[in-house]
């Protein structure tokens, strides 16, 4: 259990009336990935979103029961805390436009007003943009804005400002949905590396994507948890219809 | 159908030489005006025009120099009030699209934007000047301000508004706070609309006289007090275009000049500058 990272106890979350998680239960262990699958509206995103309370900011929307990270109800912590700790990345790359590369990468700390040195800066660039898999592309144009890489890069870019925190949880909301082919596996085969050192949770609604990068796969249908077990077994043999039917493509 | 296609290529090309013959006609009011305040002005102006008050009737030379002064004071203390209210109410709009308040606020300006300058010249003259016992530049500054927070306000919200949300998770997904989300990324991504809002309201109000009759006033002698009466270009050529000495009309399509190039070079700064600052999303 000391191995645990994120655990969802009845867990609910609602847009106005409109009830988009229901009851779920979960447990993620440190160091695992995690895939987050089920069809467009079936409480994947929000769910995510809930973990590091992203979910409350949109008018409306509300959550009940717990989520604990490291055992600590994140719904007791302060919001702002729990987004600094847990790293986030979205659906489409979200560099800052107003900053360079450089300062993307720290602009955790920068925009959260840490004073690091200038030898701190460079080495938490060079390391997160490594980890990243972008500092070889990047390493002579370090200064530029951001938003003059590829998509694919700009998401790398995205990842390394994740990574730059020292999360040891990071969210990943469709990362690569918004990506080319070639940059979606350049992202994918980013996870087996993160792994070593991050929890990852990965949401995507591409099951070739779930069943690739994951260690274990949590199915959503309808707002509910409906299965969680280890990828292998629930692509290979799901124990509930609904995934089975989900797998097999009998509906979308 | 075939044998229309004349006819309609005519029409076509009738419609177009319509538009393009108004879009060239509405340039040429400019061009005019331009052309005949740069002739009838540019020869006024020299050194001793900028630097020297005007003359006393009948006597040769003098210059502007109280109303560039006061002009250039005025704007500024405008600005000072204007530009930080005028962000802070455009940045509460953009961000609460839907509440009652962003509703009514959102009204408010508007109407203030449509209130007549001599309007506000005079409530400002009811407010202040009668109060305060006399015309004063603080007056002028505040009858100035009024006009120019429903421009910067407008350009503001408008500009923030067309920043994807995307942006503001980004800087919120990294437990950055509200105020620091706004401050460090909303408007610093939003700077090149929101200096062009501010430079195109005081392009608007430094021609203003009609606010400042009632408030500044004006004042033939140099000053920097701002409890007190204070020249401004436009009052200034208010003054000396309608009275009876041709010098005075001189100095009046002098000033006239100057301030025209004034707010060129506004206009044509904002351009570049807005170019240069441009976050490309």
């Amino acid at each position: 259990m000391e191995n645990t990272i994120v655990k969802a106890e009845n867990y609910n979350a609602y847009f106005g009336d409109n009830h988009v998680v229901k009851d779920v239960n979960i447990s993620i262990n440190k160091n695992e990935v995690i895939a987050v699958m089920g069809p467009s509206g079936c409480g994947k995103t929000t769910f995510l979103r809930g973990i590091n309370r992203m979910h409350e900011l949109i008018p409306g929307a509300t959550a009940k029961g717990k989520i604990l990270l490291d055992g600590e109800n994140v719904y007791d912590m302060n919001a702002i805390y729990v987004r600094y700790k847990i790293g986030m990345v979205f659906q489409r790359p979200n560099p800052f436009p107003n900053l360079s590369i450089y300062e993307n990468v720290v602009a955790g700390y920068m925009l959260n007003g840490l004073k690091l040195s200038k030898a701190d800066k460079d080495v938490i660039v060079e390391r997160s943009l490594t980890s990243a898999a972008l500092w070889k592309e990047v390493k002579d144009s370090l200064h530029k804005k951001g938003t003059f890489l590829s998509g694919g890069q700009q998401q790398r870019l995205c990842i390394a400002r994740a990574i730059a925190m020292q999360p040891e949880l990071i969210l990943f909301d469709e990362p690569t949905s918004a990506l080319d082919p070639i940059s979606t596996s350049s992202v994918e085969n980013l996870f087996h590396e993160l792994k070593a050192n991050y929890t990852l949770i990965i949401v995507t609604h591409n099951m070739q994507q779930a069943s690739r990068v994951s260690d274990k796969t949590a199915f959503f249908y309808m707002g509910e948890l409906v299965e969680y077990d280890d990828t292998k077994q629930m692509f290979t043999a799901p124990k509930d219809e609904r995934t089975q039917n989900y797998i097999t493509g009998r509906f979308s | 159908m075939e044998q229309h296609i004349g006819i309609r290529n005519t029409k076509s090309i009738i419609f177009k030489s319509v538009i393009v013959f108004f879009a060239f006609a509405i340039t040429l009011p400019l061009m005019l005006v331009l052309l005949y305040i740069i002739k009838q002005g540019i020869t006024q102006v020299n050194w001793t025009f900028l630097t020297h008050v005007p003359a006393p009737p009948g006597e040769k030379g003098g210059g502007i120099a109280n109303a560039l002064m006061g002009s250039v004071i005025m704007v500024a203390m405008a600005s000072i009030v204007a530009v930080p209210i005028g962000i802070a109410c455009g940045i509460y709009l953009s961000e609460n699209p839907r509440t009652k308040l962003t509703y009514y606020a959102g009204l408010a300006v508007d109407i203030l934007q449509g209130v007549p300058s001599i309007v506000v010249g005079i409530v400002i003259y009811v407010w202040i000047v009668k109060p305060f016992g006399g015309f004063s530049a603080i007056a002028g500054s505040i009858a100035l301000a009024l006009m120019m927070m429903p421009i910067i306000i407008r350009s503001t919200e408008q500009t923030l508004k067309l920043l994807p949300d995307s942006l503001k998770e980004a800087a919120l997904s990294l437990g950055v706070p509200y105020h620091r989300v706004i401050l460090k990324v909303i408007v610093p991504c939003g700077f090149a609309g929101i200096l062009s809002g501010i430079t195109l309201s005081i392009a608007r109000i430094i021609g203003e006289t009609a606010p400042l009759l009632f408030t500044a006033l004006g004042n033939n002698y140099f000053s920097l007090n701002i409890t007190g009466q204070m020249e401004s270009l436009p009052h200034v050529i208010f003054n000396y275009a309608t009275s009876p000495y041709d010098d005075w009309h001189d100095l009046a399509w002098g000033a006239s000049f100057i301030l025209l190039l004034f707010v060129l070079t506004l206009n044509i700064a904002t351009k570049l500058l807005t170019r240069k600052w441009k976050i490309q999303l």
